[in-house]
Formats: C-alpha cells, structure tokens, sequence
C-alpha cells in the first residue's frame, strides 16, 4: 500500500533521514522503532506532506505523492496522529472528532457511532472542551479524529508517549482492533516491546538509516535489539 | 473643569449615539481580532482598508453615477477582495518567517495604502455621498436622532449574529478555530489553512467596509488619513474586549464608544482629549490586564 525509497529528508539543517526505504502492505501493521532523533517523526511528516523530502520516492497504491499538499494526501486516505497528541483544546470533544472528517461531504453518523463505541469515555465527554481531558483521554480523541477521516493508512506517531502503562495497553489493544476493521497501520514508537508485540513487520531506524528490519516477533528476540530498545 | 448634569434628552441622546458609536467601532474590531486569532498579526493595515473603502465608495458613486445601493455593494465587495489580496501579497510569502517580520510587513502596507491615496486621489478632502435615508432625523420620544443611529446598531447587530453562527456552528467555523490553534495539525485533517486565512481577511475587510460606509454617513469628510485614527480605536476597543475574541471585539468596542460619549457628555471641557483618553485606557489595559476582558490566555501566552 506505501513503499517508501531511498528518502532523504533536510530538517532544520540536518540530514534527518538519509537514504530509508520501507514498505508497508495492505492491512499490515508495520512499526518504525527507534530512539529519540532518529528521524522517525520526519519520516511521517515528509509523508503526510508536511515536511518536503529532499529526494526519493513515496509511492502511495502505487502513486507517487512527493510533492502533493497535506490535504490532497489526506484526500487519498492517509491520515496520521501527530506525536503530543495535538487535538484542538478550544474545539469540544464532538467539534475535534468532526473536524477530523473535514474533506466528507457525506453522513457522519455512523462514524461517529463506531468511535464512541471504540471510546466510550469520549461520548460521556462529547461536549467538553477537549484541552480538560486528561492525557489518556487526549490520545483516545487523537485516534477517533483520525479515524473519522475513513483512513486507509493510518500513521501514528507515539501514542504511547506519556501515558501511563494501563491507558497505553488500551490503546494498543485499540490499534489492534483498527487494524482488524481492514486499516493498514504504520506505527512509529520508542516503546519498542509493545510495538514489535503488535506490529507483523518491524524496522530499526538509527540516525535516519534503517539498520535492521524483520517480523516483530523475530526482532523481539534479537540480541542487538534487545540490548538497544528492550533494556533486557 | 465643571461636570455638566445633562438633560434628560440629551442622556438618551448620548446612548443612542454611544450604541451607535459603539457599533461602529465593533464592525472594525472584529477584523482585528480575527487576524490576530488566526495570524497572531495585529494587521497595521486594517485602518487602510477602512479608509479605502471610503474612496471606492466614493469613486463609484461620482465617476458611474451609481446609486448609493449598488455603490455600497461595490464598495464592500471591492474591500473584502483588497483584503485577500492584502494577505496574499504581503503576509503569506511570510508563513514561515518571524512574526515580527510580519508586523513590519503589516506596517509597511499600511504606509504604503496611505500614500497610495495620497498620490491617486490627492490629499485634498474628498465629500462622502450623503444618503437622505441613513442621514435624516427623526424625532423618537422628544429626542432628536439621524435615522442611522437606529439603523446602524440592527446592521451591526445582524452581522454579528451571522458571524457568531458561521465561527460558532458551520464547518468553516471549525475549520477557522482549528487553525487559529495549530496550522500543522489543521492541515493533518485535510484543511486547506491558506483559504482559510485568506476567508478570515475577507470577513474582516467586509465587516471594516461596512462600518467605514456607516462611518462615511456620519463623518463625511475622506482623506488619506481617515483610517488612522478609527483604527487604532478599534484596535484598542479590540485589545480591551480581549485580542483574539469575537465577543470581546464587540463588548470592547461597546464599552469605547460610551465612555467616550459619556465624557464628552458630562465633562464637555476635557472633550477635545477623549481620543487621548482611548490611548490612556489601552496603557491601563495593558498594565492591569494584559489579556483583556475575555481574553484568549492560550493566544496571548504564545504571542
């Protein structure tokens, strides 16, 4: 479904990502793990558009998307949910879950139906302002906005950060759940032993190169993995 | 100094002037406000496109001959274009840039549209087209008033309804408040954040347009400068209700134009300094409450 090649990405005067090539099949959870500035989040950003990549290719159902605006990638059905969740805390919780299906010209209903039964916690707060949730509670609307886009691939960048470990099992076990109602999944985390759990193919990037790649279960038992990102 | 207790007709007066003052002041503000809310950008340009708006209108009336319906039309039309193009031309190669270069950008046009006029249409004072209709007075209840008085208020009132709904209750609403927080995420949920903007500028620009015509039946005389002054009251008026407020906009401008009917009323000696008086409110403002009455702590925090 998204195969990228050979990209390379400038951000902030740096070579952030430096020559990376992956690919993510249809209806697959794959994972880019790694540690803190190793061009993860730029990886994601250059294919949503927001970042332009510098050279390479980003083939999405086999059409090249460098280049493109945001709205017109998310117009194709790739949606991502920015890392610090980043929800819109003067929208209430309804108005954020809305405005995530902003390009749909037709009925929300039943969209907005599956979100809340993904997330009932939402529905309790639906009119709320979303900035007095509690973080928690911030992801779980950061996902149901994304969703209410009927994205094809859905790309997130660090659900996990900062929650606590009970709230990021959910979301994981929610993940699970997106992925089984037929959405491709391409998951960037640092914490390594829940993504590779979850994901059916792993890439290790180090400082914007991919340096090993494998089956999640496979890269969970690997020696240098384990010593790097598992802390075992 | 001496207080003056005013009649009973001359205190009504003085409200329904004061409404109308403040109405007018609100019809500006709002540009203001709106700008800043989405661009944190005071547009230095705004008192400009309220002076421009003047001219077109005047321009339209004496060179076609139209009548002051369709030139008023024209003339808000025309405005609410100049202010896309404004932003187009001025701020938008500056998205990425430091805001300050923005504002200087701003300031720049604003200079720039000033002495425009200047050379195209001459600093010699120009005579708004006088429409029997707005101008007239009637008597309501003993009290003598320009029919515009009544007249102005219910306009202001019913675009401010429309906005408060299209901000508060369409999809374009959510779209505006979305990108006021974060333009990259906006963008993350298919937003088209240029046109956004670009729809911000044109309200504001048509609803300055608005209240320069009303401006213009009041205060016929037009010249280059016009705009300055009635733009940095409304900026003021916008800075007390709480920059970045629509409601503020309005509850600021409100509370300007009493108080300055109210002094002028009751301490008709200081009169000739209530436009310093604006500017004393505003370095109070600033001082007590920086973010004014209703005051957008999240917007202010990041300016």
């Amino acid at each position: 479904m998204l195969k990228v090649e050979d990209l390379v990405v400038h951000y902030g005067g740096i070579q952030a990502v430096r020559g990376i090539s992956f690919e993510v099949p249809d209806k697959s959870i794959v994972t880019l793990i790694g540690s803190n500035g190793a061009g993860k989040s730029t990886t994601l950003r250059s294919i949503t558009g927001l970042v332009k990549p510098t050279s390479g290719k980003i083939l999405f159902q086999d059409e090249d998307i460098v280049g493109k605006s945001t709205e017109s990638i998310v117009g194709m059905g790739i949606t991502m949910t920015p890392e610090g969740r980043r929800i819109f805390p003067n929208l209430t919780v309804l108005e954020n879950i809305k405005v995530g299906a902003y390009l749909r010209k037709d009925d929300l209903k039943k969209d907005i139906e599956w979100v809340y039964s993904l997330f009932p916690r939402l529905e309790e707060r639906s009119w709320q302002m979303a900035g007095t949730l509690s973080g928690g509670e911030q992801q779980m609307l950061c996902v149901a906005r994304a969703l209410m886009s009927r994205p094809k691939l859905l790309m997130m960048d660090e659900p996990s950060l900062g929650l606590a470990p009970l709230v990021v099992a959910d979301i994981f076990s929610i993940i699970r759940k997106i992925n089984e109602a037929g959405v491709t999944i391409l998951l960037v985390e640092q914490n390594a032993n829940l993504a590779l759990q979850t994901a059916d193919t792993g890439y290790v990037i180090e400082t914007g190169a991919i340096t090993l790649t494998g089956p999640g279960k496979e890269l969970l038992n690997n020696e240098a993995v384990k010593k790097a990102y598992l802390g075992t | 100094m001496n207080v003056l207790i005013p009649s009973m007709e001359q205190f009504v007066q003085g409200i329904a002037n004061a409404l109308s003052l403040g109405s007018l002041y609100s019809l500006v503000a709002i540009g203001y406000t709106m700008v800043y809310g989405i661009l944190r950008l005071i547009n230095f340009a705004h008192g400009e496109v309220f002076m421009m708006a003047m001219y077109f209108v005047f321009y339209v009336t004496t060179l076609f001959q139209a009548p002051w319906y369709i030139a008023f039309i024209a003339g808000i039309v025309g405005i609410a274009l100049l202010g896309i193009v404004i932003e187009r031309a001025a701020y938008k190669p500056l998205r990425n840039a430091p805001r300050i270069s923005v504002l200087i950008s701003a300031i720049g046009v604003s200079y720039l549209l000033q002495n425009l006029a200047v050379v195209c249409f001459s600093g010699i004072p120009k005579q708004f087209p006088s429409v029997p209709l707005f101008q007239d007075v009637i008597i309501v209840g003993g009290v003598h008033i320009q029919r515009m008085v009544i007249i102005v208020p219910i306009i202001t009132a019913i675009l401010v309804a429309a906005l408060l709904y299209l901000v508060n209750h369409t999809k374009m609403g959510i779209a505006m408040r979305a990108a006021s927080r974060d333009f990259d995420t906006s963008r993350l949920m298919g937003i088209n954040v240029n046109r956004v903007i670009s729809i911000t500028f044109c309200i504001g620009s048509l609803l300055a347009a608005v209240g320069a015509i009303m401006w213009g039946l009041k205060y016929p005389k037009i010249e280059p400068y016009v705009g300055v002054m009635p733009g940095l009251k409304c900026f003021i008026a916008a800075v007390l209700g709480g920059i970045g407020s629509i409601g503020g906009a309005v509850i600021g401008a409100f509370l300007l134009g009493f108080i300055e009917i109210m002094l002028v009323l009751f301490l008709p000696g200081l009169s000739g300094y209530k436009d310093a008086f604006a500017f004393v409110l505003l370095i109070i403002i600033l001082l007590v409450k920086p973010t004014g009455l209703l005051g957008d702590k999240a917007g202010v925090d990041k300016a």
